[in-house]
């Protein structure tokens, strides 16, 4: 833009100032948990802000509470087989949908985009009452069941937009040289949508790994219970002092991860979001 | 010709297949739930395991219509949808349009504005709730150095202070994501009309009424029911922040607290019956709106 040079110098600082404030702005509570929990117990409740001294005694008792590895172990189970299982249907789905010719298809993808927004308040007593009587009530297959409700629909919508974008002749030589449709999809459709299912991959499973109502109300033991739900329930030795210190520096250990997904993956991210929500 | 034709069955016959798996699931997860809370809502149905399940009409939701607790839930949540959505609209068009000029640091801050989307609502729940702490929260502290506040606010304690607060931390928390939708609708409006205002002499604020507000407009829209129909079935926040207590509680609140606190699956029920009825609404205006190809 060729105004930026001729822009006033106030004009640029007052810009520049505002990109500041966003940055703080978005940047502050994280890094702020961040510095909390690094701090020594017996500092951790002065309102200095900036701590006297770092100390590891947090991350230390949260890597000693069962509860807590334990339910670090489980959200990774819960989360990374709800994203393979909803990669591998949905994108056999979304190959029919994009790219194979049957009927009621609009009506097919009017209902996928329907259920991408589907409330999961709306079906909890049903989902309830479903994984009592399966018997997978305060299980985590009956989780990842459940989490197919969010990550199947938008998984399939998805990767029918990224197979409808591919290019026919791709296809064309293929056929007549005979091969099925089936081998069109394995090896050459698939390869090409590797962009879009790491995309949806990393969606699904970073909404996985957040869910919290369904795990709230469809577990009960600490053994499986995922980690939003130990770290809702984090509790001190009276219900006035809440252990601070383990809440924060558990929340960094489940956070960091998905921090330095982002940054690695930001572009990925940011263009599975926007097909999910604005691209048609 | 022959060949072309039995490509063509061939391929027809393959969609039904590929397709089937993942009706099946969809219809167990949220077909088959879906038909039980609709049957359930007209039922006494009571998870203690005693009190023999029966049809009881519209009972259900004659109950829910005359407690005031379900009013004064749709009351918190409309309130709160109205205000997060409405700010968050505005400062995520403020940041996509910061993030759409040409600035050193650009990728940076697209990377900055993701961290509170990734961060579980859980967690950044409880971040919060330790800023606003109403004895050691930096909140607090800060203030009362810049002397702005006489002495330290319980913020969490009182609806009138502490639905503000949290409508500010779902405000940062989604902020982001309507600033990427924004953002991706700015970049598709081509450059030529910003060159041709320029050439009628038109300056930046004249450009950003006549040209960008018109034409980011649509995807606005798109972006705003979105995030009202997730707004309106907010949960965690509210159920972290202020642990669900009966004068802050939201509709979704209400309706896992019906189940799981009272087990009561009718009135459970019936409130989610409610509840979808009205997301629905705003889901019909999306694919409306979203402009999207089903062929």
């Amino acid at each position: 833009m060729k105004e930026q040079g001729t822009k006033p110098v106030v004009l640029r600082v007052l810009f520049y100032l505002l990109v500041l404030v966003i940055l703080v702005f978005n940047l502050f509570p994280f890094l702020y948990a961040l510095v909390s929990s690094f701090r020594p117990s017996n500092d951790l409740f002065s309102t200095d802000l900036f701590p006297k001294a770092l100390a590891l005694d947090h991350y230390q008792a949260v890597f000693k509470d069962v509860r807590f590895v334990g339910s670090l172990v489980n959200s990774i189970i819960v989360a990374g087989t709800t994203v393979l299982i909803s990669l591998a249907l949905g994108s056999l789905c979304a190959y029919a949908l994009g790219r194979l010719p049957f009927r009621f298809k609009g009506s097919v993808l009017y209902l996928v985009l329907t259920m991408t927004m589907f409330p999961q308040i709306a079906v909890l007593s049903g989902l309830f009452v479903m994984l009592k009587t399966l018997g997978l009530f305060n299980t985590r297959q009956g989780l990842v069941l459940t989490y197919l409700i969010f990550t199947m629909p938008f998984t399939i919508w998805v990767m029918t937009q990224y197979f409808r974008s591919l290019p026919k002749e791709l296809e064309e030589a293929a056929y007549v040289d005979g091969a099925s449709p089936l081998t069109v999809f394995w090896q050459i459709l698939l390869p090409l949508t590797m962009p879009g299912l790491i995309s949806t991959g990393l969606l699904a499973f970073i909404a996985a790994w957040n869910e919290f109502l369904f795990a709230l109300t469809f577990t009960v033991t600490d053994t499986m219970k995922t980690v939003p739900v130990v770290i809702s329930q984090f509790s001190g030795s009276s219900s006035f002092e809440q252990p601070w210190g383990s809440i924060m520096a558990a929340s960094m250990v489940v956070t960091i991860p998905l921090v330095i997904l982002v940054m690695i993956f930001q572009y990925r991210i940011v263009a599975g979001l926007t097909a999910g929500a604005v691209k048609g | 010709m022959a060949r072309e034709i039995d490509l063509y069955e061939r391929q027809r016959r393959l969609a039904w297949y590929l397709i089937l798996p993942a009706v099946v699931v969809v219809f167990l997860v949220i077909g088959y739930p879906l038909i039980q809370v609709i049957v359930y809502s007209f039922m006494k149905y009571k998870l203690d395991g005693v009190t023999p399940p029966g049809f009881v009409g519209i009972d259900n939701y004659l109950f829910i219509f005359s407690d005031p607790d379900f009013w004064h839930a749709v009351w918190v949540t409309l309130i709160f949808t109205f205000f997060s959505v409405t700010i968050e609209s505005v400062l995520g068009l403020t940041v996509a349009l910061v993030a759409n000029s040409k600035f050193k640091g650009r990728t940076f801050l697209r990377v900055a504005i993701l961290i509170p989307w990734a961060i579980p609502t859980v967690v950044s729940s409880q971040i919060w709730r330790w800023m606003f702490n109403d004895i050691y929260g930096v909140v607090n502290v800060l203030l009362i150095n810049l002397h702005l506040i006489p002495q330290k606010i319980a913020w969490l304690a009182t609806p009138a202070t502490a639905l503000p607060v949290i409508i500010g931390v779902d405000v940062w928390k989604t902020t982001p994501f309507m600033s990427l939708l924004l953002l991706a609708g700015l970049q598709l409006i081509p450059g030529d009309l910003y060159e041709a205002a320029s050439i009628d002499g038109a300056t930046g604020i004249r450009k950003f009424l006549s040209v960008t507000l018109p034409l980011v407009t649509p995807t606005l829209l798109v972006a705003l029911i979105f995030r009202t129909l997730d707004a309106l079935r907010v949960f965690d926040i509210f159920y972290i922040m202020v642990g669900g207590q009966g004068n802050m509680a939201t509709v979704a609140v209400y309706n896992q607290q019906q189940l799981i606190a009272f087990l009561d699956a009718g009135v459970g029920s019936a409130t989610s019956v409610v509840i979808l009825l009205f997301i629905m609404i705003f889901v019909v205006l999306y694919t409306r709106f979203s402009q999207t190809s089903f062929e």
